[in-house]
Parts: structure tokens; sequence; C-alpha cells
């Protein structure tokens, strides 16, 4: 299989392979997934695309640091077994990943055939991988010898999942406190079916639970017990509690019927699966559907809408396609499915009926200004540009906080402005002795893989203070 | 993770108590507080307030009325079954602390909330005078332990068949009328009750605090969908509240909200109820 490999034989395919997907006139009908998975023969070919770089950006790239050139090297032997153990030495969830990550702005973004070409498909690779693990079987991993430390880690999301993994290799006793009946955080609540099928994070989580890990659902820190509480009963606590408050604008209308916070919106449709008869969940079922928000949350809301019957979706930002911070492939599969793309253009108001019903978005064009501190430059109404789109079910999808109910009971806890917890880059830790924090909770609203990232520094850092202490 | 009902008795038509095996939340639950809850996989998350817990026993009391379809399927269930998810304590304890004299006014199954107030008022050390109504005698709840548990009770039903022939609030009137000094009233019920309730207390010099019951999914603060417009700003039920000042809220947006899913409501119990005709549950 060596000849395969690029260096070897010299000639690299430019183009990367292609992901087998369903049809959008079909899929935008249905809540099944989007991307079908490379089959060996894809995996094979785009392996061989690789020409495994002897200082490989691509893994500076990763977040998780995952020995990417490895993994692709042993897809390539089509030794997956020994693929899907390389990208789980530094990566808990690849299933995940390999659907969800940024990969475009990550490790694909410093791939050196990406200079002419395009780079190699690093995601569907680690997909592929994390699949054929999946169907023939996950084996429990192997833990070291029990160290008697416990530790609490607060929130099943991204960040909390793979802290708690790391932790428990390394032989702590590891207890995840989940506020919702179902663990995985936004992988369960707000990624929806078609781009991250529940099954897979349901097993993500029980490989989870193979290494040890206690998980207690409908448990909330700050309500049955206090962070401080926490403190008392563990060696260290983890808070990866994400960012889950919504953000709403402030404008006119916005408390009418059918106005749905995307976090709503989208529990009800994923977690709740309002989509399936057979549940008892209610939601709004609109013909014509604003979306308010350029990101991931937004696309994902857009889609979901269409697929719940819509006639039409838009989505509304402010910005630009380029200024868009969602994910290149979510924002293409959402123009192939039909979603319109209201760009520089923002709400202004929401009207309703006199049943209290929401009738249409009011909305203003924008253009771009001069750049803002983010380095975007910043859009400006166009002033008599009004004009109004007719929906009855409206999304807002433009960003949310930490929760604040943590920080109930928790001395000496520090947060910033934002409400966001101060916590050490590095480390995680916090300013309180013991209570370490990553993801969307330090942060604010990021990704999937830099929640995971910081759980597994988190869980390093635990390890040390634990050794010491 | 099951949470095992121990106890259940319809205590007045179509209304139910439950006594469930929910130590955790037992250990943490204070007057004025909520718990959800889903029966089963195929569930409805639905918000009831806590009407009694005793943390000694790890046990919480919920009483709801059979309403839309996941109460009626809950009035079906019975000692020994379990619940799917019971989660809470939710939402912000009642302030209580001592005050002097407070009034509490339950109407319907609104009574289950005031409960646990007059407990923990009275312990508090304030006078409680209790006034608590229904449409009937056969649907007023909880009479001996309100009896129990307040300094004062009172007693009004709409067709006259116990206590004072009318509303409850019209005791609360008088009471205010009296000249009898009272630091704070609280009404909890059916939202229209609530919002005519306070309006008449609104004239005289007292705190009025009513407690919502806002649509909601997670009940932690994550969705929003428990909106309420409070004092001309937007406040989540669930952790901002679920108390309220009476005179700051949006009462008129409150009801619109809470008719949001009425149609699909009346939709799922229509099926549910022919399902059980066809014996299916």
């Amino acid at each position: 299989m060596q000849e395969l490999h690029g260096e070897k034989t010299g000639k690299v395919k430019k183009e990367r392979t292609p992901m087998p997907e369903q049809p959008a006139e079909e899929r935008r009908n249905n809540f099944n997934e989007v991307t079908l998975g490379y089959t060996k023969e894809d995996a094979l070919v785009e392996a061989s695309r690789c020409l495994a770089c002897k200082d490989p950006k691509c893994v500076e790239g990763c977040p998780v640091n995952v020995d990417i050139p490895g993994f692709i090297q042993l897809v390539c032997e089509e030794n997956f077994e020994g693929a899907i153990e390389r990208i789980k030495a530094t990566n808990a969830l690849p299933a995940i990943c390999g659907r969800v990550c940024p990969q475009e702005a990550q490790c694909e973004a410093s791939c050196v055939l990406g200079k002419k070409g395009q780079p190699v498909a690093i995601g569907r690779l680690e997909r592929f991988c994390a699949d054929y693990e999946r169907e023939k079987g996950v084996k429990a991993p192997e833990a070291m010898p029990p160290t008697g430390k416990k530790v609490a880690v607060v929130g099943s999301g991204p960040a909390g999942l793979t802290a708690a993994a790391d932790l428990a290799k390394l032989g702590h006793k590891v207890t995840i406190f989940e506020s919702l009946h179902k663990a995985g955080g936004v992988l369960s609540y707000g990624i929806p079916e078609f781009r991250l099928p529940k099954g897979i994070v349901r097993q993500e989580v029980e490989y989870i639970e193979k290494l040890g890990v206690e998980v207690k659902p409908n448990y909330i820190i700050g309500r049955i017990k206090t962070l401080d509480e926490l403190c008392d009963d563990f060696d260290a606590v983890f808070l990866g509690t994400g960012a889950g408050l919504p953000n709403f604008m402030g404008i006119e209308g916005e408390n009418l019927n059918g106005v749905y916070s995307a976090n709503e919106f989208l529990t009800r449709v994923n977690l709740m699966k309002a989509y399936d008869p057979e549940y008892d969940t209610m939601v709004r079922r609109g013909k014509h559907v604003v979306v308010v928000g350029g990101g991931n949350v937004a696309m994902d809301a857009a889609r979901s809408a269409l697929r719940l019957g819509a006639k039409d979706v838009s989505i509304v930002y402010r910005r630009g396609e380029d200024e868009m911070p969602a994910r290149r492939e979510e924002i293409e599969h959402a123009k192939e499915e039909g979603i319109t793309f209201r760009l520089l253009t923002n709400p202004v108001r929401i009207l309703g009926d006199e049943k209290f019903n929401v009738t249409g978005v009011e909305c203003i064009k924008m253009e771009l200004g001069e750049p803002d501190k983010s380095g975007r430059r910043s859009p400006v109404p166009v002033e008599g540009s009004e004009f109004l789109i007719p929906a009855d079910v409206v999304v807002i999808a433009i960003g949310t906080s930490p929760n604040p109910i943590i920080f109930k009971g928790s001395e000496g806890l520090e947060q910033n402005k934002r409400g966001t917890v101060v916590a050490d880059e590095e480390t995680g830790a916090t300013s309180k002795c013991g209570v370490f924090a990553g993801g969307d909770v330090v942060t604010g609203a990021a990704t999937v893989i830099s929640a995971m990232g910081a759980g597994k520094k988190a869980a390093k850092a635990i390890d040390e203070y634990l050794k010491e202490k | 993770m099951a949470y095992r009902i121990l106890e259940k008795e319809e205590i007045a038509p179509s209304v139910h108590r439950m006594i469930i095996d929910a130590p955790d939340v037992a250990k943490a639950a204070k007057a004025g507080q909520f718990i959800i809850l889903r029966i089963d996989e195929r569930g409805e998350r639905v918000p009831l307030t806590i009407a009694d817990f005793e943390r000694e026993a790890g046990t919480v009391t919920v009483i709801y009325q059979e309403m839309g379809k996941t109460t009626k399927q809950l009035a079906k269930l019975s000692a020994g079954d379990s619940l799917e998810d019971f989660v809470g304590p939710l939402g912000t304890p009642a302030d209580v602390r001592k005050l002097g004299t407070i009034i509490l006014v339950g109407g319907g199954v609104g009574v289950a909330p005031i409960y646990p107030q007059a407990k923990a008022y009275v312990n508090a050390g304030n006078k409680v005078i209790s006034i608590i109504g229904a449409r009937n005698k056969d649907l007023l709840i909880l009479e001996n332990e309100m009896e129990k548990a307040s300094s004062e009770l009172y007693i009004a039903t709409d067709d006259g068949s116990k206590g004072h022939h009318g509303f409850v609030t019209d005791i609360m009137k008088r009471i205010l009328d009296s000249g009898e000094k009272v630091a704070r009233v609280v009404i909890i019920g059916p939202p229209i009750m609530m919002k005519v309730g306070a309006g008449v207390a609104f004239p005289y010099d007292v705190e009025i605090l009513v407690s919502l019951n806002s649509i909601m999914v997670d009940g932690t603060g994550m969705c929003g969908g428990c909106r309420v417009t409070v004092n001309g700003k937007t406040k989540f039920t669930c952790v901002d509240g679920p108390e309220f000042d009476a005179r700051e809220v949006d009462f008129v947006q409150l009801m619109n909200r809470l008719a949001m899913y009425r149609g699909e409501e009346g939709k799922a119990v229509e099926k549910y109820e022919e399902e059980c005709r066809c014996g299916l549950h």
C-alpha cells in the first residue's frame, strides 16, 4: 500500500475525494444524516494524497493535536484499528469531531496541499476511522490503576466529556453532573440529527462510561448542590457548563408567539425530537421562517425549519457572507437545500397579529463601514431601506452566554463582565482552589473542538494538581 | 435513572397528588420552587410546582390537574410506577423572611404551591392569613393541611358550596380594608385570577407577589421559552422567577404566551383519548 502514498508516487491528485451525500432535494425533507461517509475505497484514495510532511503543520492546527499524518499512514496501510487508536490517543470523540469540527479553519487550513489545490480531507478520514470502529464495536479502553482521587465534572458537553475521559484514563474516579435528562450538552440538544446523529453521541458517551465515568443526569449544580459543596465532596472540580443562555436582540415584538431562541427551537427539535410524531414535544412548524444570525447554530435552525416543512426559510445576517462564522460546508449545504441568504440585513422589529402570533420581520439594509475591534468591517444601516419579510416562525440565533446558575454558592470564583469564568488559558485553573474550567463557559460561545481542547488541557492540569495535593 | 411514585391519590375530581422518591431534590427544595418531570422517553418536560417535600424521607409532593395529554397520562400512573425524569429544585426560592402579616391567596390547584409557603412563612415568624378557593367545595384541595399550616384560614367557593360565596379576593380585600397592617400578599392560581386578584390589591400599600406558570423546556435559563415582560424588561420565569412583583408583570403577554400551543394541545388530548378508548393505554 506504500506506493499509494503521494510522496512515493509523486502524483498527488489536486482535488480531494468527494464526500457521498444525500441529494439536496431528498434530504431537505428528512432528518437523516446529510453526509454519508467515505467508503473504504474513498478513504484509501484520499489518504494516499497525504504527503506525510516531516514537520506537519496540520497537527499544530488541531486544538487537541491529533497525530494526523500518523493515523493517515495507518489508513493507507488499511490498518483502520490502528488508525482509530492513534486518533483516540488524543481525541476521545473522533466520530463527533470528524463531523462537526471546522477543519477548514484548523487542521486542513495548515495542510501543504491546500496551497496549490485542495487540502487532504482530514475530517472525513477521521470520521471514516471512527465509523469503522463503531461498526466493529468499540473496545473497552484501558485505564491506569485507581488513584483514589475523586473529580467532579459539571456539564457533559464536549469539554466535560473530554476532561472526564482523560481523567478516567489516568485512574481518577470521575462523576459527571448533567442538568438535562440526557448527556452530551450541545451535542445532544443543539446540533441536529442530520449533522450529528444522536446514536453517535450516545455511543461516545457510552465509551466514556466504559472508562468508569459515572454520569448523573437531572443534576443541577447551583440548585441541588452548590459548587462550594462539590469542592467539599471531591478532590477537584472541572466546570464545563458551556454557554447555554440565549441572547435576544431586545427589539420590539421579540416575545411574540412563534419567536424562538435557537436554543429553544433546536432543543425541541433535537433533544426532544419534535420532528418525530411519536414524541409529545410541541414545536411550531412555520411555513415562512426567518432565522437571524450567521453562525452554525443559525444554519442548523434554518435547515431544521426546512425539514419541519417550511415553504421558505431566510437567513438574515447583518454582515456579508465572508464574515459569516458558520462552517463553509454548512453554508454550502444550506444553500443547496434552498435556504435564502439575506445578507447585510438586520431586523428592526418583529410584527404580530391580534392573537399575538408573529407575522413578519421588519428589516433594514446594511452596508459595511469601518473595521471594528474584531477587525471585521462593521455594518451600518442604510437609511430608509426598511422592508418586510413575512414570517410565522422567527428564530433568534445571535449567540449565547454562560448560565449564571453555577455561580450560586461559588465563593471566590472570578467572573468577567460577560459572565464567563476567568481561567488560565493553559491549565484552566480558576481563582477558586481546586476548580478548573474550560470550553464556552470560559471563552463564550465557540466550537466543539476548542471546548475539547480546553477540557484536555484542564484534565492534564487537574492530574498534576491532584499529584501535588 | 427512574423516580418511583410512592403514593398517588385523587384529592379532588381530576386533581391528583403524587409523592415521588427524589432524595436529591427533596434535600435542596425550598418553598416557591418547582420541578420538571418527564414520564417516559417520548414525553414532554412538564413543570410542576413543589407542593411539599420531606428532607428526611427524601420525597417530593406534586399536585396537578388533568389538563393536557401529559397530565392525563400522569393521572393513569399509580404508586409503584416510575417517572423517567424528575429534575429540580428549579427557580428562585420564595423570599421568605420575617415581615409581619402575610396574606397567601390560592385558587384552584394554585393552593398546592401556597402550602409550603404557609409553612415557611410561619416558621420565619410571620402571621399567615391564608385564603383558598375553588369553583365548588369538591374541587377545594388541602383544606386540612392549610388549616394546620396557617395562622388563619378563609375559604371561598364560586358557587357558595363552602365558605364565602364569591372570590378569594373578596376576602383579601376585606382584610386589607380592615386596617390590619399587611406586609405582603402572595397570589397563586390561574393567570386570570392572579391578574384580577392583584388588581384588587393594587390600591393598597402592600407588596404583591405572583408565581407564574410559563411554558418552558429546560427550566434552567437555557431556552428562554418562559420569557415574560416584567417592568418593561424581558425576564425568564424559570431563573428570574417564578415569583415576580405583580405590579410589574405584563399579564396580557403572559396569557398570550400560555396559549402558544393551545391548538396542538387540544389535538394531542383528542388523539390520546381516542387511543385510550381503543385500549391502547
